[in-house]
């Protein structure tokens, strides 16, 4: 089956390759862009470890064809640090609040995070659990993941009130 | 797991995917959101040789509402009915419900027409349409056409939509002002398929339940409009009685099949109880 010539945005920069349109963007992230941050953890859009943005909305890029992707913007994991290669607040906060044991979850739980607190900067704790309901996590029990994501949205607000 | 290959075109326009699905034969298959073909071409239960995306064809989304007919076209998302402040204000039974689907991320790219169209009984839409007595519009190479929603399911993943056709849009008469309105749904976890739900849709007028409709999800090989339960109810004071022969007449018609999420007797009488439970909250919120 032929390829079809790819491009998308990936991460503030255009990309472009060839792929079969049938290969799965969590497939194209990792294997043609070396970007491994997005995980694959169940291939069956459960687990939320694959969660990318597609132009501006999380996904599950295992369950997204690249023909699907073409054109669009993505942003992974690997897009989430600050421009000055500073851990974004949600990176420093998963560390500081031990939002992580193992980490497997850890790039789609943040970059679902990540777009969550631009939908709702300041989510109840119930709107957080639901915002990540889409990724799960073996080993935390979610509470520090919350924690995290709450101290996060709070430094960000502080940050912003500081800019202003 | 590694999909068969495919030939995907991307059109702009219904006419255009249309043409292009007749073109394709009965190896083409149209994709929405691609949350329950592309799990099924992974496991090659489908092998489509061509696919039609649908997501870039402008006609095919939107929300709005016009004399009394609320028009939401096929590839609008689940997170789009979610955000929709019309229907919030005129149908909140569909954010209710759409709310109760998989997860968020499923729901940025799952669609209206996807949920109602694969014919999967386990997909929530259905059932509520059924309650809604909405109308699908139909698009196929001879014209367009509609067909109401309670008469759309044959079987698990047979449905009226015929080889060639695409849905565009579905179309539901907005409720009366006042109505109450509940999508009860048991399920064992985020994301899974109901052990059973109903959706409830009833008005009052002086104390008596004026008009009731209801219908029931994953309890069948299709959705269940129960008729007989919404009939239990009109022009009572939905005291116990009226409820009690309600939910009775929802189980006489649910033939859910065992599986993990409980045996036969189990899955029914968690349908009467989600009836029971709809018919209380729709009650309250009625006025």
């Amino acid at each position: 089956m032929s390829k079809m010539h790819v491009k998308m945005t990936v991460n503030g920069k255009p990309v472009e390759g060839l792929a079969e349109p049938r290969t799965l963007l969590i497939h194209f992230l990792r294997e043609d862009l070396n970007l491994t941050g997005p995980h694959i953890g169940c291939d069956t859009s459960h687990c939320g470890a694959c969660t990318v943005d597609l132009d501006g909305k999380s996904v599950k890029s295992c369950t997204v064809f690249v023909a699907q992707a073409n054109g669009a913007e993505v942003t992974t994991i690997e897009g989430i640090a600050n421009p000055d290669g500073t851990l974004h607040a949600l990176q420093e906060a998963f560390r500081e609040h031990h939002g992580l044991q193992c980490g497997f979850c850890t790039p789609g739980m943040i970059t679902r995070a990540h777009r969550l607190l631009q939908e709702n900067p300041n989510p109840t704790e119930a709107e957080i659990r639901m915002g990540i309901s889409g990724n799960l996590c073996r080993c935390t029990g979610y509470q520090n993941i919350v924690k995290s994501i709450t101290a996060a949205a709070e430094q960000l607000a502080s940050m912003k009130e500081a800019a202003e | 797991m590694i999909p068969g290959a495919f030939d995907y075109h991307r059109p702009s326009t219904v006419a255009e995917a249309v043409t292009l699905l007749a073109d394709a034969g009965e190896d083409g298959r149209v994709l929405a959101g691609g949350h329950s073909l592309i799990p099924m071409m992974k496991l090659r239960m489908a092998t489509p040789e061509t696919l039609i995306d649908l997501r870039h064809i402008d006609e095919l989304r939107g929300i709005d509402e016009n004399g009394g007919t609320i028009t939401i076209g096929a590839m609008t998302t689940q997170a789009e009915m979610i955000a929709s402040g019309l229907l919030a204000d005129v149908c909140p039974i569909l954010r209710e419900t759409a709310l109760q689907i998989a997860d968020p991320q499923i729901r940025n790219l799952g669609t209206i027409g996807g949920n109602v169209a694969n014919g999967d009984p386990g997909n929530d839409l259905p059932a509520l349409m059924q309650a809604l007595d909405a109308a699908y519009v139909i698009a196929g190479k001879s014209g367009s056409r509609e067909v109401a929603a309670r008469d759309f399911y044959e079987a698990a993943y047979f449905t009226a939509l015929q080889d060639g056709e695409v849905l565009t849009a579905i179309r539901i008469a907005t409720p009366p002002a006042g109505h109450g309105w509940a999508y009860e749904k048991q399920k064992r976890k985020i994301g899974d398929y109901a052990t059973a739900a109903a959706a409830v849709l009833l008005t009052m007028s002086g104390g008596k339940c004026a008009s009731a409709s209801i219908a029931l999800t994953n309890v069948g090989d299709t959705p269940l409009f129960a008729e007989a339960a919404g009939a239990a109810l009109a022009g009572t004071d939905l005291g116990a009685d009226a409820v009690n022969a309600a939910v009775a007449a929802a189980e006489a018609i649910a033939e859910p099949a065992e599986d993990g999420r409980g045996p036969v007797d189990f899955r029914i009488k968690v349908a009467g109880q989600m009836v029971r439970r709809g018919i209380a909250r729709a009650a309250s919120r009625a006025s």
